[in-house]
C-alpha cells in the first residue's frame, strides 16, 4: 500500500480527532448511566414536604418563628424595607389571593397563616440563579449558597411567595445571641429557609416542627405511603399556595 | 488614533473636565454603598429590583441606534447613512459599557460577578444576557474602530469586518430579546408575564435609540466641523416616529389584555401605575407624564410639517427620550413588584446616593461617548480636509 504525504495526514488526523473525542464521549456515557440510576432510585428516595395546619395554628404564638430565627441566626430587623425573614406569618388573603372572597368562613378571615420557602418541586428561583447558588437537591430541599451568591436578586424576582430576602446590610448587629453553629452571613447575599437540611444531617426533624406545642406543622417524606405526613394528607383536604403557577410547591396546608 | 481624543478645544476639555467631576462624586456614594450595601439605597424587601436594573433596561435600548443606521446603509445601500454608522455604533459602546456597570453597582456582591463566567448556567437568563451584551460591544468596538481606521487611511475596511457587520445586526435583535426575557418568564409578575414583551423593548429601542442619535448628530453640526447631512438625520427621524408609533401601539395592546381580561394578578399593577393603590401613587404623575410626552412626540413626529424642521424634529426627540426613561428606565422595572404578590403595596423611591450613583455611571458614558465622537470627529475632519 502506497501511502502519499496527504494521505499520511488524513490518517494521523483522524487518529488525533478519535483521541481527542474519547474523552467527551465519556463523559456523556457517564451522565446517561448517572441518569439512569437517578430513575431507578426515585420510588425509594426521599421527598420532603410539610403540612402546615391552620386549625392547630394558635394566633399571637410565635415559637416556629422564634425557634427558626434564633437556631438560624437571622437578624431581627424591624424596618420592613431590609427585614429579613424564613418563616413568617401573613394574613390568609394575602397568603392564598387566589382562595380571597366576601364569605370566608371557618374562622380564615384575617387570620395569620404560616409561610415559608414552598421548596418546590420546579423552583423558578433555581432556574434564574446565574450561578447555581441556589440549587435543588435530590430529596426537595432548595438550597442556597451564600458563598457563591452574587447578590443580584433575580431569584427573589423569580419567586412567587416572598420567601426570599435579601441582606441589604450587616445583618450581624441585629443578631441578638449569635448561634455559633450555624453561620451568620454577610451583606449582599439571599437567604431563606432552608427545611433545616443541618438537622436532618444529624437525623433532627426541623426546629419549626419540633418547637411547635400544637402539632400544627408536620414534616417527612411524601414518597413513604407509611410515613406520618402521608397519612394526614390522606385523611385531609390540604391545599397549596398558587398551584398554578406549576412550581409545585410542598407546603401543604390544612384550612 | 486614540491622540486624537488628547487634543481638543478648551469646550472638550471642559465637558471632560465637569464629566469627571460627576462620576467622582458617583464614587464617593459608591463606596457608601460598598461599605454599607445595598440597603443604602431605596430597594426593599419587596421591591428588589429598582433604578441601577431600570437604567439597565432602558440602555440595552439606547444601544440599538447602531443598528438602525447600520441595517440600512450594508444591508440595503442606503449611502446616507454611510456617514453616521459610526455615531452609532459607538453610542451602543457607550451604552453597553453602562448597562454592565449599572449591572455590577446592582450586585451586593461585585467581587464575586465572574461566578457568571466560572459557573456557566444556561437556564438562568443572565447568564445569556451576559454573553450577548458583551458579544455586542466587542461587535461594535471591533467594527466602529476598524472601519473608522480604515477610512481614515482611505482604504476600505478589511474583508473580515464585513460578516462581523451582518452579524452585529441580529445580534442587536437578541440583546433586547434576551434582556425582555429576563422579565418576560417570571411566575407570578403579572406586569411582565407578557409575550409582547420582547418587541416592546425592540420598538421602544429602534426609537429610542435613534431619537439621542439625531440630538447628537445635531450637537455635532453645532459645535465641529462635521456634518452628518440633512438626509440622515430626516431619515432617522422616520425611524423614530414609526418605532415610536409601534411602541404605543403595543402599550395600548397590554392595556386591553389586562383590562378587559379582568385578572387581578395583571390588572392591579396597571391599576397602580395609572390611577394608584388606595393612598399609594408615587408613579401615577410619572406614567401620566411619560404618556402625554408619548402622545405628544407622536404628534410632532407624524405629522411631515412639523417632522421636516429640524428644531421641532429635535424637539420631539427629546420628548421620545424622556417619555421612554419613564417608562422603560424607571416605571417597567419597578412596577413589577408592586403590589407584591402578597398583594403587599410597599412603594420604592431611589434615595440621594442611588440618584449620585446613576449619574456617575451615565456621566461615565458620556464621558466614553465623548472621548469616541471627539476621534470619529477628527478623523471625519481630518478626512474632509
Amino acid at each position: 500500500m502506497k501511502i502519499d504525504r496527504r494521505g499520511f495526514l488524513k490518517i494521523g488526523g483522524l487518529g488525533i480527532l478519535g483521541v481527542a473525542a474519547k474523552p467527551v464521549i465519556d463523559v456523556v456515557s457517564k451522565v446517561k448511566l448517572a441518569e439512569a440510576s437517578a430513575k431507578k432510585r426515585v420510588l425509594v428516595e426521599k421527598r420532603l414536604a410539610m403540612v402546615v395546619n391552620l386549625k392547630n395554628c394558635k394566633e399571637g404564638c410565635t415559637d416556629c418563628i422564634d425557634a427558626c430565627h434564633r437556631l438560624h441566626n437571622v437578624p431581627n430587623i424591624t424596618n420592613p424595607k431590609d427585614e429579613v425573614k424564613w418563616i413568617w406569618t401573613e394574613s390568609y388573603e394575602n397568603a392564598f389571593p387566589d382562595q380571597e372572597h366576601r364569605f370566608i368562613g371557618g374562622g380564615m378571615k384575617g387570620s395569620p397563616a404560616i409561610l415559608l420557602c414552598n421548596h418546590c418541586d420546579n423552583p423558578s428561583c433555581v432556574r434564574v440563579c446565574p450561578t447555581k447558588a441556589t440549587f435543588k437537591r435530590k430529596d426537595g430541599i432548595v438550597m442556597m449558597d451564600y458563598h457563591r451568591c452574587i447578590g443580584c436578586r433575580f431569584c427573589m424576582a423569580a419567586c412567587p411567595y416572598g420567601s426570599r430576602s435579601f441582606n441589604w446590610r450587616d445583618p450581624r448587629p441585629f443578631i441578638k445571641k449569635i448561634n455559633p453553629d450555624f453561620p451568620t452571613r454577610t451583606k449582599g447575599v439571599v437567604e431563606k429557609c432552608n427545611f433545616c437540611e443541618e438537622r436532618l444531617a444529624k437525623g433532627l426533624i426541623p426546629a419549626c416542627v419540633e418547637s411547635c406545642k400544637n402539632k400544627a406543622l408536620v414534616f417527612g417524606n411524601v414518597e413513604d405511603p407509611n410515613s406520618e405526613i402521608r397519612e394526614i394528607l390522606r385523611s385531609n383536604y390540604t391545599i397549596r399556595r398558587k398551584p398554578g403557577l406549576g412550581t409545585g410547591p410542598q407546603i401543604y396546608y390544612i384550612v | 488614533m486614540f491622540e486624537k481624543a488628547l487634543i481638543g478645544s478648551k469646550k472638550y476639555w471642559g465637558l471632560v473636565i465637569g464629566l469627571l467631576a460627576i462620576m467622582g462624586v458617583g464614587a464617593i456614594f459608591y463606596l457608601q454603598q460598598w461599605n454599607y450595601g445595598l440597603g443604602i439605597t431605596g430597594m426593599s424587601r419587596d421591591v428588589s429590583w429598582g433604578l441601577y436594573i431600570a437604567q439597565f433596561t432602558f440602555l440595552v435600548g439606547v444601544a440599538a441606534s447602531a443598528v438602525m443606521v447600520v441595517l440600512p446603509y450594508y444591508l440595503h445601500n442606503y449611502k446616507a447613512f454611510g456617514r453616521i454608522t459610526i455615531l452609532g455604533e459607538f453610542v451602543a459602546v457607550a451604552s453597553v459599557i453602562m448597562c454592565l456597570v449599572f449591572i455590577i453597582a446592582d450586585l451586593g456582591q461585585p467581587t464575586r460577578a465572574l461566578n457568571i463566567v466560572l459557573y456557566p448556567t444556561p437556564s438562568s437568563i443572565l447568564f445569556w444576557d451576559m454573553i450577548v451584551l458583551n458579544g455586542y460591544l466587542l461587535l461594535n468596538i471591533l467594527i466602529g474602530w476598524n472601519v473608522l481606521a480604515s477610512e481614515r487611511k482611505s482604504v476600505p475596511p478589511p474583508a473580515w469586518v464585513k460578516p462581523l457587520i451582518y452579524i452585529s445586526i441580529p445580534w442587536a435583535v437578541s440583546i433586547h430579546t434576551v434582556t425582555a426575557f429576563i422579565y418576560a418568564g417570571l411566575p407570578g409578575r403579572g406586569f411582565w408575564l407578557t409575550a409582547i414583551m420582547a418587541p416592546r423593548f425592540l420598538a421602544s429601542a429602534f426609537a429610542g435609540g435613534p431619537a439621542l442619535l439625531i440630538l447628537l448628530s445635531l450637537i455635532l453640526r453645532k459645535f465641529t466641523k462635521f456634518d452628518p447631512g440633512k438626509d440622515a438625520i430626516q431619515n432617522l427621524g422616520k425611524i423614530v416616529a414609526y418605532a415610536m408609533s409601534i411602541n404605543v401601539f403595543f402599550i395600548l395592546l397590554e392595556i386591553f389584555t389586562v383590562f378587559y381580561s379582568q385578572i387581578p394578578e395583571h390588572m392591579h399593577h396597571f391599576e397602580y401605575i395609572f390611577a394608584g393603590l388606595g393612598e399609594h401613587g408615587k408613579l401615577v404623575p410619572w406614567m401620566w407624564t411619560s404618556v402625554t410626552l408619548a402622545v405628544l412626540s407622536l404628534i410632532l413626529l407624524i405629522n411631515p410639517v412639523t417632522r421636516r424642521r429640524e428644531g421641532i424634529l429635535a424637539l420631539a426627540c427629546v420628548i421620545v427620550f424622556f417619555s421612554l426613561w419613564i417608562e422603560k428606565g424607571f416605571v417597567l422595572v419597578v412596577t413589577g413588584f408592586i403590589p407584591s404578590p402578597l398583594g403587599r403595596v410597599f412603594e420604592y423611591s431611589p434615595t440621594v446616593p442611588e440618584i449620585f450613583i446613576t449619574l456617575g455611571v451615565w456621566a461615565m458614558g458620556f464621558l466614553i461617548l465623548a472621548v469616541l465622537y471627539k476621534i470619529a470627529v477628527a478623523v471625519k475632519e481630518e478626512i474632509e480636509t
